[in-house]
């Protein structure tokens, strides 16, 4: 969808948008969309809050795709998502793409294995596109729906386990990528743990008209803070993973995003996917250019779109996510660069207004993770 | 006390003889938010009336910092180097980002006193 046709297109709300206005947040559009950019404590507050503590993040613009469906659809999907279906259990998630014939992401996404077929969760701005995909590739045998009857929100940080304990008994016994159906109001709802922010956590997806009262009683039971989508994006880069639109788009594989880990050794093998000679020939000699992690030396930030150097003034690329990171308390970028400098340690310079930044190729994450395994 | 005076750009700058202390409004800290980064001009630096004079970075975005005067940079606040968020907490005191010889009074008439500035702020958000 072009940008103009975005501005027609009326600002969507989610169930949540009133109860975020009462807390004091600041709405900007997203994705087309009026969602909370910050509350009143601002972004550094919130970041640091939910690094320490426990915050909730209001992701219901995502979209929340259910097929319903048997193992026969399986080689439908694995045509377009680079996954071993069969291969994973019930209940586990999997982060994949949905792939273009060029073997370019036409969105990053996350697919659970239910009883019932499968879920996937897609980027805001995506997710009508990729719905059309799936659907045109599954074809009329299957019912693939996006549910607007569901919110989405993500209670994330090292106090979320305990929160989410008290309100659903056994939780805490959920690995990391593994979901369940739990109770909340007589209904049954499904919970992931999972998040995007690099703490441990858990995405609770539930019918429209309980995520309020569900919020709500999360606060109650933990010093739980609401979180906006500007320290979203502070933790998300930290933790070193990618922004749909900005550090992956239609014209960059897997590959080129480091995202390689994220295809299975099978698929790796034989292919079998759109775009698959492109990818597999780029995991064999090597892509032209990857993603990387910088630190910019000192304290000036390197935002999207600043061009990056060699060390003999050889243009090698450009950043695609760049900010301040609260937890590494100074600037940190993600970016594409020639493969030959992509080695970590490798010392690069980035030109940002009229100062010639040093900065050096690092290892992401930046801030450690602290995923749960039972 | 010296009244203080006000930019359409969200700066504010106080008079003193022919020196001009000049930073940013607290409208405006207030809409950039968390401030993480400043970068003040080169004492002996000179600018023209608007003219970018330094940098000032949200953990949203970049922007630039005008000179509401023609003149020459006298003292810059290495303070707000070392320490951006002093912006956020003092930015019409503490928070100068730097002083400027005043060249030519005339340019002092088209500002505005804090009351006009206020209700421009209202009106003008950004």
């Amino acid at each position: 969808m072009s940008a103009a046709n975005a501005e027609l297109k009326q600002t969507s709300k989610t169930s949540l948008y009133e109860f975020h206005k009462n807390s004091g947040a600041k709405l900007v559009n997203f994705a087309g969309y009026e969602m909370p950019i910050q509350y009143q404590d601002g972004i550094i507050q919130e970041h640091t809050h939910t690094r320490n503590s426990i915050g909730i993040f209001d992701v219901s613009h995502m979209g929340q795709l259910k097929i319903e469906c048997s193992s026969s659809i399986f080689p439908y999907l694995e045509k377009i998502i680079p996954l071993d279906f069969s291969s994973i259990e019930n209940n586990q998630s999997k982060y994949s793409f949905l792939l273009n014939d060029k073997g370019g992401i036409e969105d990053d996404l996350i697919v659970t294995k239910v009883d019932t077929g499968i879920k996937i969760v897609l980027n805001a701005a995506c997710k009508d596109n990729d719905a059309k995909i799936i659907k045109d590739s599954i074809g009329e045998g299957f019912t693939a729906v996006l549910r607007d009857d569901l919110s989405l929100i993500a209670i994330q940080g090292p106090k979320a386990v305990d929160a989410m304990e008290k309100i659903f008994k056994d939780i805490s016994k959920l690995n990391f990528m593994f979901g369940n159906y739990f109770e909340y109001n007589k209904k049954k709802i499904f919970i992931t743990r999972s998040g995007y922010t690099g703490e441990d956590g858990f995405e609770v997806s539930i019918k429209n008209e309980d995520v309020q009262e569900l919020t709500q009683d999360i606060m109650r039971v933990s010093d739980a803070k609401l979180i906006g989508l500007g320290a979203r994006d502070s933790l998300r880069l930290e933790a070193g993973l990618c922004l749909y639109g900005h550090d992956i788009n239609t014209n960059t594989t897997p590959v080129e995003g480091a995202l390689s880990w994220a295809i299975p050794k099978t698929k790796k093998e034989k292919g079998g996917f759109l775009g698959d000679k492109i990818i597999l020939d780029q995991i064999k000699n090597k892509p032209k250019k990857i993603r990387v992690g910088i630190k910019p030396e000192g304290k000036i930030i390197a935002r999207e779109g600043t061009r990056i150097f060699s060390k003999d003034q050889k243009e090698i690329g450009h950043v695609t996510s760049g900010g301040f990171g609260p937890s590494v308390n100074g600037p940190i970028a993600m970016g594409y660069v020639d493969y030959e400098q992509s080695k970590e340690g490798t010392k690069v310079i980035l030109k940002v207004r009229e100062n010639m930044v040093h900065g050096v190729v690092s290892k992401l994450p930046f801030y450690k993770k602290n995923y749960v395994k039972n | 006390m010296i009244e203080k005076k006000y930019s359409k750009k969200h700066e504010w700058l106080e008079v003193n003889g022919n020196i001009a202390t000049v930073g940013i409004t607290v409208h405006a800290a207030a809409q950039l938010g968390d401030i993480v980064f400043a970068e003040v001009p080169a004492v002996g630096k000179s600018f023209k009336k608007d003219e970018a004079a330094a940098v000032v970075e949200s953990v949203k975005a970049a922007s630039d910092v005008y000179s509401p005067l023609t003149g020459d940079i006298k003292e810059s606040n290495q303070a707000i180097v070392s320490d951006p968020s002093l912006v956020n907490k003092d930015p019409e005191n503490s928070g100068w980002f730097f002083k400027i010889t005043i060249k030519d009074q005339n340019e002092l008439k088209d500002l505005m006193k804090k009351s006009d500035y206020e209700k421009y702020a209202t009106e003008n958000p950004n």
